[in-house]
């Protein structure tokens, strides 16, 4: 299998889905001559020409409404935020619109709508380009999320999205694009709304997404050099959460580090936290831990951003105090 | 660091404890294990071990206080240690509540005021007196039967995880069992209080209470019938001296270990009588275990001691186990286990004289036996009238479990149990 980039796994899907239906087209901020700030859509101008990769105006909420017309009256738009930073202004479309038209008609229209943005820190941007919002969006019922953490998730997930009829705000994170995953050639769906176990263990369950994930798999690598078997949920949707795999590897080894990139307050961490508690009380066998990020707006200064990022040290101390 | 000792739950309803006596004075070096006070709860009175090494810096409560389960009894720390109690509740609870406590009696520098906030209901990590557990660990410990206050945690804050249960052993009787020591006399006269001629109003002791409540239920809600059996126990009297010819003074058998036998023996016949009713639920629960309860008699009332799979021990066993639990009870140092879980209960009047009475059941069980006194009485065997001794027995059943026919084939069944006792041996 070829081991390909986060940011070529992405391209494939909307290169793929783009030959495939000529209904979805690309709309957003640079993503046309130039091919995107973060390189996805290089050289899709060129074949797709300009009708379908949309270079747009620096307006997120145009940008969003447009789409949404565009969803509503039978075309597959993917649009692009440059950061999920930018979302914030079109919240009032993506949250009171995309989220809720199908229920305020009753479902007289679907809104296959799939809104590509990049979120995550580390890239020393500062506190206001540098956000990891993903739960802020996941509150909203009518709304899904999903945040890929491998090259073939990305791709098989932003596939699923694209021909899926639901509003999607798919979220990439912007220190992943270069790094690599084996992708099997051709098809492969992933479907959304499905937990995946990406590393069994049998000691303690670390449950994370997205850039998280590859930080929790570092740790468990260091942790197996000690003898602690971690076993990694990655959570890949936000909305719908699948617990499933979650609290069947909690039932297993009793203990839970949930690893996220956003703050910790009601964040992820909060969320499913809550859920086994809730759902698997008598399992318990140690208070439930939550790596997050430190909860001030991001520094920009290198290391006081590294100090409030999660990082690999602080999951292994996780981890070693929930043993 | 200074931690604060709470009231421990001692049992499955217990909601408050009385502290009745501290053992530990103010000032005094504690070892982890060792005891800090003796606690009244409905059902008994218990030792408080200390879960800390260190110095007993604080008795937050006075002798004779009713404390709910959870509030602080005490402070343990370091010699000399500057205590703040509010900082020290506030970092672990954190509650508007408020109790009054003395004032501390040692020299230390104490910085707390006199008003105490007292912790919320659920014990927080760290503060020890109370079980510290794991779910998990409470929910295996309830699957596998063991005690949870037997185990160790090793766990942060002494918490009782899976690792603890697993690497718990269940101990072989304690050495106590085994030395077996003789039961205390039976209070067979001395009335309980002294009579003076002025009529006074006392407290109901909780024991009376619960005494109370608990037979009020029953006599109300289970509908009793009773059957009477005599039984010859001319051999089974004979068998008994015999064999405690043969046993120390601390180790003889009583008439009514041999009968709690019988009657163990007999219910694996009548699972019926080894029953609950579930109203709730509409549902018979069949017990698998037998575990016969001894009715014992203490100042201010009655205990029933619970022996475990009765029908699994041979008569010694089950007398020496009875004795270690009564002397427990008769001295109040009763444990939980010691007066729980009995399926079938058995009250002797026997030492007492009297011919025969009727028991109340002991809820939720089904059935109760009242045994008389074994005594020399004129006997008709083949037309000729001799000396025989004879003891009888009154079962009473509860009617929404079981029948007068099935009451009476069980004590029929019981005599070839009396009155051939070799089989209690075998």
């Amino acid at each position: 299998m070829p081991r390909i980039t986060m940011r070529e796994a992405i391209s494939q899907a909307l290169w793929e889905e783009m030959e495939r239906d000529t209904r979805v087209f690309i709309m957003g901020e640079e993503v046309g001559v130039w091919g995107g700030s973060y390189a996805v859509t290089k050289g899709f101008y060129d074949h797709f020409g300009a009708e379908r990769v949309k270079d747009t105006p620096i307006s997120e909420a145009t940008i969003i409404g447009a789409a949404i017309g565009a969803a509503l009256t039978g075309l597959r738009p993917v649009a692009e935020l440059m950061t999920i930073n930018f979302a914030f202004s079109a919240f009032e479309h993506i949250v009171n619109q995309a989220a809720k038209l199908h229920y305020m008609f009753a479902g007289q229209m679907v809104l296959p709508l799939v809104i590509r943005t990049v979120g995550g820190g580390g890239r020393q941007l500062a506190a206001t380009h540098s956000q990891t919002p993903d739960v802020v969006f996941a509150h909203f019922p009518g709304l899904k999320v999903v945040a890929p953490g491998t090259p073939e998730d990305a791709k098989g997930l932003l596939k699923s999205a694209i021909r899926s009829d639901d509003p999607i705000l798919f979220i990439e994170s912007a220190t992943l694009y270069q790094s690599r995953g084996e992708v099997a050639e051709g098809e492969n769906l992933i479907p959304i709304g499905k937990s995946k176990i990406q590393r069994p263990g049998k000691d303690v369950t670390i449950v994370s997404y997205s850039k998280m994930l590859e930080t929790s798999m570092k740790a468990a690598d260091q942790l197996a050099q000690e003898g602690i078997e971690v076993e990694i949920v990655d959570l890949r949707t936000l909305r719908p959460l699948d617990m499933e795999p979650v609290l069947e590897s909690f039932k297993k080894t009793n203990r839970a580090v949930i690893v996220e990139e956003g703050w910790r307050s009601y964040g992820v961490g909060a969320e499913v936290s809550a859920r086994i508690y809730e759902e698997a009380f008598d399992y318990v066998d140690a208070p439930i831990q939550r790596v997050a990020q430190k909860e001030v707006p991001l520094p920009y200064n290198r290391n006081l951003e590294q100090l409030a990022l999660p990082q690999v040290e602080d999951v292994v101390k996780a981890v070693k105090e929930v043993l | 660091m200074a931690q604060i000792v709470s009231m421990p739950k001692l049992g499955f309803d217990m909601a408050e404890g009385t502290l009745v006596r501290w053992v530990a004075n103010e000032g005094e070096n504690i070892t982890k294990g060792s005891v800090l006070a003796e606690i009244e709860t409905d059902k008994a009175t218990v030792e408080v071990e200390s879960t800390y090494t260190g110095v007993l810096l604080r008795q937050l409560v006075q002798q004779g206080a009713v404390v709910p389960i959870n509030d602080p009894i005490a402070v343990i720390g370091e010699a000399g240690e500057e205590i703040n109690i509010e900082a020290l509740l506030e970092k672990t609870a954190g509650s508007e509540k408020s109790t009054t406590v003395e004032k501390p009696a040692v020299g230390e520098a104490v910085q707390s005021a006199a008003v105490l906030p007292a912790p919320s209901s659920e014990t927080p990590a760290g503060i020890a007196g109370g079980l510290h557990a794991s779910p998990l660990a409470r929910s295996i410990a309830a699957e596998m039967g063991v005690d949870l206050r037997m185990v160790r945690g090793t766990g942060p804050g002494g918490r009782i995880t899976k690792k603890d249960i697993a690497s718990y052993q269940v101990k072989a009787p304690e050495p106590e069992m085994a030395k077996t020591p003789s039961v205390l006399p039976v209070p067979l006269a001395a009335p309980s209080i002294e009579f003076i001629r002025e009529t006074r109003r006392l407290p109901l002791p909780k024991l009376r209470a619960v005494i109370g409540r608990r037979m009020t239920e029953s006599m109300q809600q289970a509908p009793h019938f009773y059957v009477t059996h005599e039984y010859d126990v001319g051999a089974l009297v004979d068998r008994r001296k015999e064999i405690n010819t043969l046993l120390s003074e601390d180790d003889k058998l009583s008439v009514n270990d041999f009968i709690v036998r019988a009657v163990a023996l007999t219910l694996l016949e009548y699972p019926n009588l080894n029953a609950s009713l579930d109203l709730k639920n509409n549902a018979l629960i069949y017990h698998g275990e037998i575990n016969i309860g001894v009715a014992v008699a203490v100042e201010n009332g009655l205990l029933t001691v619970v022996n475990r799979n009765t029908d699994q021990k041979t008569v010694h066993q089950i007398s020496s186990e009875l004795k270690v639990m009564v002397n427990r009870a008769r001295v109040g140092k009763v444990r939980p286990e010691d007066i729980e879980g009995s399926t079938f209960t058995v009250s002797n009047l026997g030492m007492y004289e009297v011919d025969q009475f009727t028991a109340i059941i002991n809820p939720p069980e089904a059935a109760i036996l009242a045994v008389g006194s074994a005594r020399q009485v004129p006997t008709v065997t083949n037309g000729e009238i001799r000396i025989g001794t004879r003891m009888k027995a009154t079962l009473s059943v509860d009617h929404r479990i079981s029948d007068g026919a099935e009451g009476a084939r069980f004590l029929q069944s019981l005599v070839k149990f009396i009155e051939e006792p070799l089989r209690l041996l075998i």
